[in-house]
């Protein structure tokens, strides 16, 4: 494990940023932590570099115990969401600040530098000032400068917040691959959950500065522990227990599977995991009016209300929409093929996964 | 929504060129105009009295005086300005925002009490004033207390300029440099001062002209002796007082040029240099162009 933070707690003022965190970064992979804003993944991240001091709590770098070490001696690379880019330095000045800090040969310096902007891909630019450069290009200098030192341990801060989308994709892919041929131990900060899902091994997911979940993204899409793991990973529909069970009384094709009571219940359905049918067969299915239909290039999402108000959404692919010629205002039927039940009034905090 | 900026000079709307024409008449009649006026009496009688009274003893001494206290104030207050900008921006502690608003407490002080203050904290009648005089150290009314003068009323200048920078740069910077092995004063010899060494050369030329310009304060603490404690300031308002207005002519001219002649090389060695350092990434998308330095107002 070469990150390991154990019982971290971290308050400001009034507001407890992190609550008696602890999880593990293995040595060589890329973790995410994951979690909307104020859930203190930056406050986390900022602690294991040394940027802030946690109220309680205690980390190990690489086997070292760090917490009382200052930044300047953990070995970290830093990569912030708006670049730190030094301003009045050139890229080159910039990538080779680290390694000056080390004191190390001029000469090797400069074939380090060279080395780094081959691998960021910015050799052309290296006497360009950052303020010449896009913003993809201040971040790959900005990973450049991180990885110069050789860090045993890679930090990123949203490093794509500040990027136009097309180019935080490209850089994520690129990101991924930089990981996979330098193995850097690496942590990144994100609220995107689909970044996380494409770039890291692992994910941590955070609310309200405590851990919620953690492990391997699919794991976590699949098998969520609790429901703001279910509802911030992935679009889902909730739904309440008296919309089924009202639905299931009317009708002598009730769902196969235990629905608690009112207030005691969640039920998740994923908009994928619903099927729009013309007519009933012999399966459970919901009567729904179609509210309004989205084509979104080869998907398509489907509005629908259910005979309680509820909403509902669906997504299927544009081909089988036009198969189907669905459109607002119609009367369909909403199938069910894998639901999530949340069941309060038990210990356990997982749901129960039921495929239909 | 801003009014848009005309492109020329011809598309100026009605309103615009009254306001245009209004802001620089305004100008012109409270700075413009008696300046110019200034110059032409100070001329008139031509350039070789102009010399002969700029170099009588008595001018050039003070001249000097002024130089000396000028430069020992610029000198200090650039690096308490410098110090409590930082302390001000990077560090939380309590009183911190009272302390922000003291800081502006020289400019809600007439010169004239800051003068008397100081005389009766430092005077020869005072606890610390007469142990430091019997030290041989006296204050007031010698150098130590003229110095102390032009440090109170130019004290937020360089803070007002420095600390804006630093506030809206952001301490990233300085955390990056952190992590990549730099200790305290690597960082602040290389990033922090890097960053702000506009604020400070803006600052410290504010502080130049205000130090050149003092007389309220000093003309309470100095004793005005000619020849001894008698800056270009009080020489000025001495030769107006003996009905001898051509020496305060020049001088006069002599302190507004050199102020004017800085604050005016400062803009153009601004201009030229490097253009980039000083936008941040959001001003830069917006208007592509360089964000100047101002001292901020207060908040």
């Amino acid at each position: 494990m070469d990150i390991v933070v154990r019982n971290l707690s971290k308050r400001f003022g009034n507001f407890q940023a992190i609550d008696n965190v602890s999880f593990s970064v293995p040595g060589g992979q890329l973790v995410a932590l994951l979690g909307p804003s104020g859930s203190g993944k930056s406050t986390i991240l900022r602690t294991i570099a040394g940027l802030e001091n946690p109220d309680s709590g205690t980390i190990e770098l690489v086997g070292e115990d760090a917490t009382n070490l200052p930044t300047q001696r953990r070995g970290i690379g830093f990569v912030f969401q708006h670049f730190a880019l030094f301003r009045h330095m050139t890229v080159r000045q910039n990538v080779a600040f680290g390694l000056e800090i080390q004191k190390l040969p001029k000469a090797e310096i400069r074939e380090r530098v060279d080395e780094l902007l081959a691998l960021v891909q910015l050799t052309a630019f290296a006497d360009r000032y950052p303020l010449q450069l896009s913003g993809g290009q201040r971040q790959r200098v900005a990973l450049a400068r991180a990885l110069a030192p050789k860090p045993r341990v890679l930090l990123l801060d949203e490093p794509f917040g500040a990027l136009d989308s097309k180019v935080r994709e490209e850089l994520r892919i690129w990101l991924r691959r930089l990981h996979d041929e330098s193995h850097v131990t690496s942590l990144f900060v994100t609220h995107d959950q689909q970044e996380a899902f494409e770039v890291c091994d692992q994910v941590v997911v955070l609310n309200k500065g405590r851990i919620e979940q953690a492990g391997p993204p699919q794991e976590l899409y699949e098998n969520p522990a609790s429901p703001f793991v279910t509802e911030f990973l992935g679009q889902v529909n909730i739904l309440r227990p008296e919309t089924i069970l009202g639905m299931d009384l009317d009708d002598e094709r009730p769902l196969p599977v235990p629905i608690p009571g009112s207030n005691e219940g969640t039920i998740y359905v994923r908009p994928h995991d619903l099927e729009i049918c013309k007519s009933r067969g012999d399966f459970p299915g919901w009567p729904a009016l179609i509210r309004r239909l989205t084509p979104l290039g080869w998907l398509a999402r489907v509005e629908l209300t259910l005979p309680d108000g509820t909403s509902v959404h669906v997504q299927i692919t544009q081909a089988i929409s036009r198969e189907m010629g669905l459109e607002a205002g119609q009367e369909v039927y909403v199938r069910p093929k894998d639901i999530k039940v949340f069941d309060h009034t038990t210990e356990d905090t997982g749901a129960v996964n039921y495929v239909i | 929504m801003k009014p848009p900026r005309p492109a020329s000079a011809m598309e100026m709307t009605g309103p615009q060129r009254f306001l245009i024409g209004a802001v620089v008449g305004w100008f012109g009649l409270l700075v413009f105009g008696p300046a110019v006026a200034l110059l032409r009496r100070a001329l008139e009688p031509g350039v070789g009295q102009f010399v002969e009274k700029l170099t009588s003893p008595d001018a050039l001494e003070s001249l000097w005086l002024t130089a000396k206290i000028t430069a020992a104030v610029t000198v200090c207050n650039t690096i308490f300005g410098i110090g409590m900008s930082i302390v001000l921006v990077r560090q939380r502690f309590w009183g911190r925002r009272l302390l922000d608003g003291i800081l502006d407490l020289p400019f809600a002080v007439s010169p004239v009490i800051a003068g008397l203050m100081l005389i009766i904290l430092y005077g020869p009648r005072s606890t610390v004033g007469s142990r430091l005089g019997n030290l041989g150290f006296p204050i007031v009314y010698h150098l130590p207390g003229m110095i102390l003068a032009g440090l109170f009323v130019t004290l937020p200048l360089v803070v007002r300029s420095v600390a804006p920078i630093l506030e809206e740069v952001g301490s990233d910077q300085e955390d990056v440099a952190s992590t990549l092995g730099a200790n305290w004063w690597t960082t602040f010899r290389r990033i922090t001062l890097p960053t702000i060494r506009w604020g400070i050369a803006y600052g410290s030329a504010l502080v130049v002209a205000r130090s050149l310009g003092e007389f309220g304060a000093l003309l309470v603490v100095s004793g005005n002796i000619i020849g001894r404690t008698q800056t270009a300031t009080l020489y000025v308002h001495d030769q107006v007082e003996s009905f001898e207005p051509q020496g305060a002519y020049v001088m006069s001219v002599v302190l507004a040029g050199v102020s004017f002649g800085m604050l005016i090389g400062l803009e153009l060695i601004r201009n030229r240099s490097h253009r980039a350092e000083y936008a941040t990434e959001e001003n830069e998308e917006k208007t592509g162009k360089r964000k100047s330095i101002r001292p901020a107002r207060r908040h």
